[in-house]
């Protein structure tokens, strides 16, 4: 069976491709998003901290010999744990100022971590195995898919669909969102305000982590990586608007499927698909998809 | 009074650079000197910050060389076939960019010139990854040849004194005091009547033909053009100098850009000087991490230095004056 042309499993597995990038920038929008709600710092070192993710699985995999399903649980904790240190020791001295300043500090922080990386590991690039469990491919008729790839999008979409949960249905969720509307008032109510901040950036910049340790076993894990992904992500920031959890994560999703398609019919244009959709918004709908202007 | 010793002063050392120091390497100071002060024009007196002049330096160093090169035209319109060329892009990334304010704005110059680094990837011209090589240099007017390192040295002086010192008119018109306004507050601005959009729009393409005259007038003195020129870093890069020199000074962003470049090029013998004196073997690897000591640098400044370093002697200046008076 074909569509246009391009015979049907072709076009699935270039579709599942657009679903697994898409995941990754769900999961990375929505961590920018979250940080950007409460701290009003748009995060420049998520793409580093990404790769950091994905070099920790690469470190712990190979040289420590650790399982995968630890690393996917120990490297987001470590990268928590680093934003929090840089939260609490820099990124806290600038909430008063312009944003630009918060920009700027995570720009910083990026180039440092590039540096710090590429002279441990130099630009060649690093892989890990698929682990065993999710190795080989299911046959489904249509397409054959590979179980890793299946595994990354509901993975990541389980994550999403998590913390959209908690921001939006729990009490917990609901300080946050005071929080972002009138941190004074919200601390006047005897909720400590600063720690929620800090507990935010950490699980914000976890996030970015945890896609780098699912991106490892199917990507070049180089320390560059994340410079570009971030680079796109900003775009789909501006496309949705960064109001809305559940509006970065469904940009964040089609986004990734339009560069799929794209892949199929055009495949020149795949890497400024998104570019080029930034655009087509800003002309039709200046504020972003789901946009409120803060 | 001091300034004009100051301005005189800065003249004859630069008047008197090529026969002390290497004329290229002092060119290429002078270039990004301009590339900075052209990104200062909108950060540090329209408060725009853009993360996409790499698009205008590199895209007008591209098409400049291209126009030298493959049209064989003389050096004069090469250089202004990259001005107009970064204007126009200027234009088009400014016109779509200024829908949106603050960090929007940003994050949107940002992709819209990583659109352009695709572009120039892509393009047959540019030659992709090896870029466009050997660019003749030619004769400025059919008359002054400019092979010659020192010759050149002192055109790219006049460009850039020419550059400079439009910027300073600039800054200093109703236009530049307009913009101010903007940056100061830009609600009252519209409510005072002015249409904020197109002032700002109009600093958007000037800054961005500026930073293409820096980045055509470099390919011409270097004789090539790669795309480290129009790559993200190179856009972070500026911001860096303008922040080091001192954002929303004059001079501020030159000096930022010296220091930044002297850094890159001279950080291989900084870090054998300090691993001889310091007996640390790790010293000798500064050379090839020139990303970490610039993020290191970015860090202490905007911990510490906001204002850079010309801000911050201005600051120590007026404190010093306002003592005298009260005294």
């Amino acid at each position: 069976m074909e569509i246009f042309g391009v015979p049907l499993p072709a076009m699935m597995s270039q579709l599942l491709l657009g679903l697994v990038n898409g995941s990754f920038y769900a999961m990375l929008s929505l961590g920018l998003a979250v940080i950007f709600g409460l701290l009003n710092v748009i995060n420049f070192s998520h793409g580093a901290l990404y790769m950091v993710g994905a070099f920790l699985a690469f470190i712990g995999v190979t040289t420590l010999g650790l399982n995968y399903w630890l690393m996917l649980l120990i490297a987001p904790l470590i990268v928590a744990v680093f934003g929090i240190l840089v939260e609490k020791s820099m990124l806290r001295w600038l909430y008063k100022l312009d944003h630009l300043y918060g920009l700027l500090l995570t720009f910083g922080i990026t180039l440092l971590l590039e540096g710090v990386f590429r002279s441990f590991f130099g630009v060649s690039g690093q892989s890990i195995e698929v682990p065993e469990l999710l190795q080989g491919a299911t046959n489904l008729g249509f397409m054959v898919m590979p179980n890793y790839r299946a595994w990354v999008v509901v993975a990541s979409l389980s994550v999403c669909l998590a913390t959209w949960f908690v921001i939006e249905k729990t009490k917990l969720g609901s300080y946050l969102r005071a929080g972002t509307e009138n941190p004074k008032l919200v601390e006047a109510f005897g909720i400590n305000v600063p720690l929620m901040v800090t507990l935010t950036y950490g699980f914000g910049v976890a996030l970015a982590g945890f896609a780098g340790v699912l991106a490892a076993p199917i990507i070049n894990v180089t320390p560059l990586m994340g410079s570009h992904l971030i680079i796109v992500v900003f775009a789909v920031v501006v496309i949705g608007g960064m109001g809305s959890i559940m509006g970065s994560i469904l940009t964040g999703l089609g986004l990734g499927i339009i560069e799929g398609f794209t892949r199929v019919f055009y495949p020149e244009g795949s890497e400024v698909v998104v570019f080029v959709v930034m655009v087509i918004v800003l002309l039709i709908r200046p504020a972003g998809l789901f946009g409120k202007e803060k | 009074m001091n300034r004009k010793i100051g301005f005189t002063l800065a003249l004859i050392v630069a008047l008197a650079a090529p026969f002390i120091g290497y004329p290229v390497f002092l060119m290429k100071l002078l270039c990004f000197g301009l590339f900075a002060c052209a990104f200062n024009l909108l950060i540090g007196y329209t408060g725009l910050l853009s993360f996409g002049h790499a698009a205008f330096f590199g895209a007008a160093g591209y098409f400049t060389g291209y126009a030298l090169t493959t049209l064989g035209l003389p050096t004069e319109l090469g250089i202004l076939v990259g001005v107009v060329v970064a204007a126009l892009i200027g234009l088009v990334m400014g016109w779509l960019a200024i829908r949106r304010q603050g960090i929007y704005f940003t994050m949107i110059t940002l992709a819209l010139a990583q659109m352009v680094y695709f572009g120039m990837l892509r393009a047959p011209f540019t030659h992709g990854e090896d870029g466009l090589q050997g660019i003749p240099r030619g004769k400025l007017l059919g008359m002054i040849d400019l092979a010659s390192d020192t010759t050149m040295y002192y055109v790219v002086l006049a460009i850039c004194i020419a550059g400079f010192a439009l910027i300073v008119r600039i800054v200093h018109s109703p236009f530049g005091q307009v913009l101010k306004a903007i940056k100061e507050n830009e609600p009252r601005a519209i409510s005072l009547g002015y249409d904020v959009d197109r002032y700002k729009l109009t600093a958007f393409v000037l800054s961005a033909a500026l930073a293409g005259l820096a980045g055509s007038t470099k390919t011409v003195v270097l004789g090539f053009e790669t795309l480290t020129d129009v790559h993200w870093s190179m856009s972070g890069l500026v911001v860096l100098m303008t922040l080091v020199g001192g954002m929303g000074t004059l001079v501020g962003p030159i000096l930022g850009a010296f220091i930044i470049i002297a850094l890159e090029n001279k950080l291989g013998d900084l870090g054998n000087f300090l691993a001889r004196t310091t007996g640390m073997e790790w010293f000798t690897t500064l050379g090839e991490s020139v990303g970490m000591v610039t993020g290191l640098i970015f860090i202490v400044c905007v911990l510490l230095f906001r204002r850079g370093i010309v801000g911050e002697i201005g600051a120590a200046i007026a404190a010093s004056a306002r003592k005298k008076r009260l005294a």
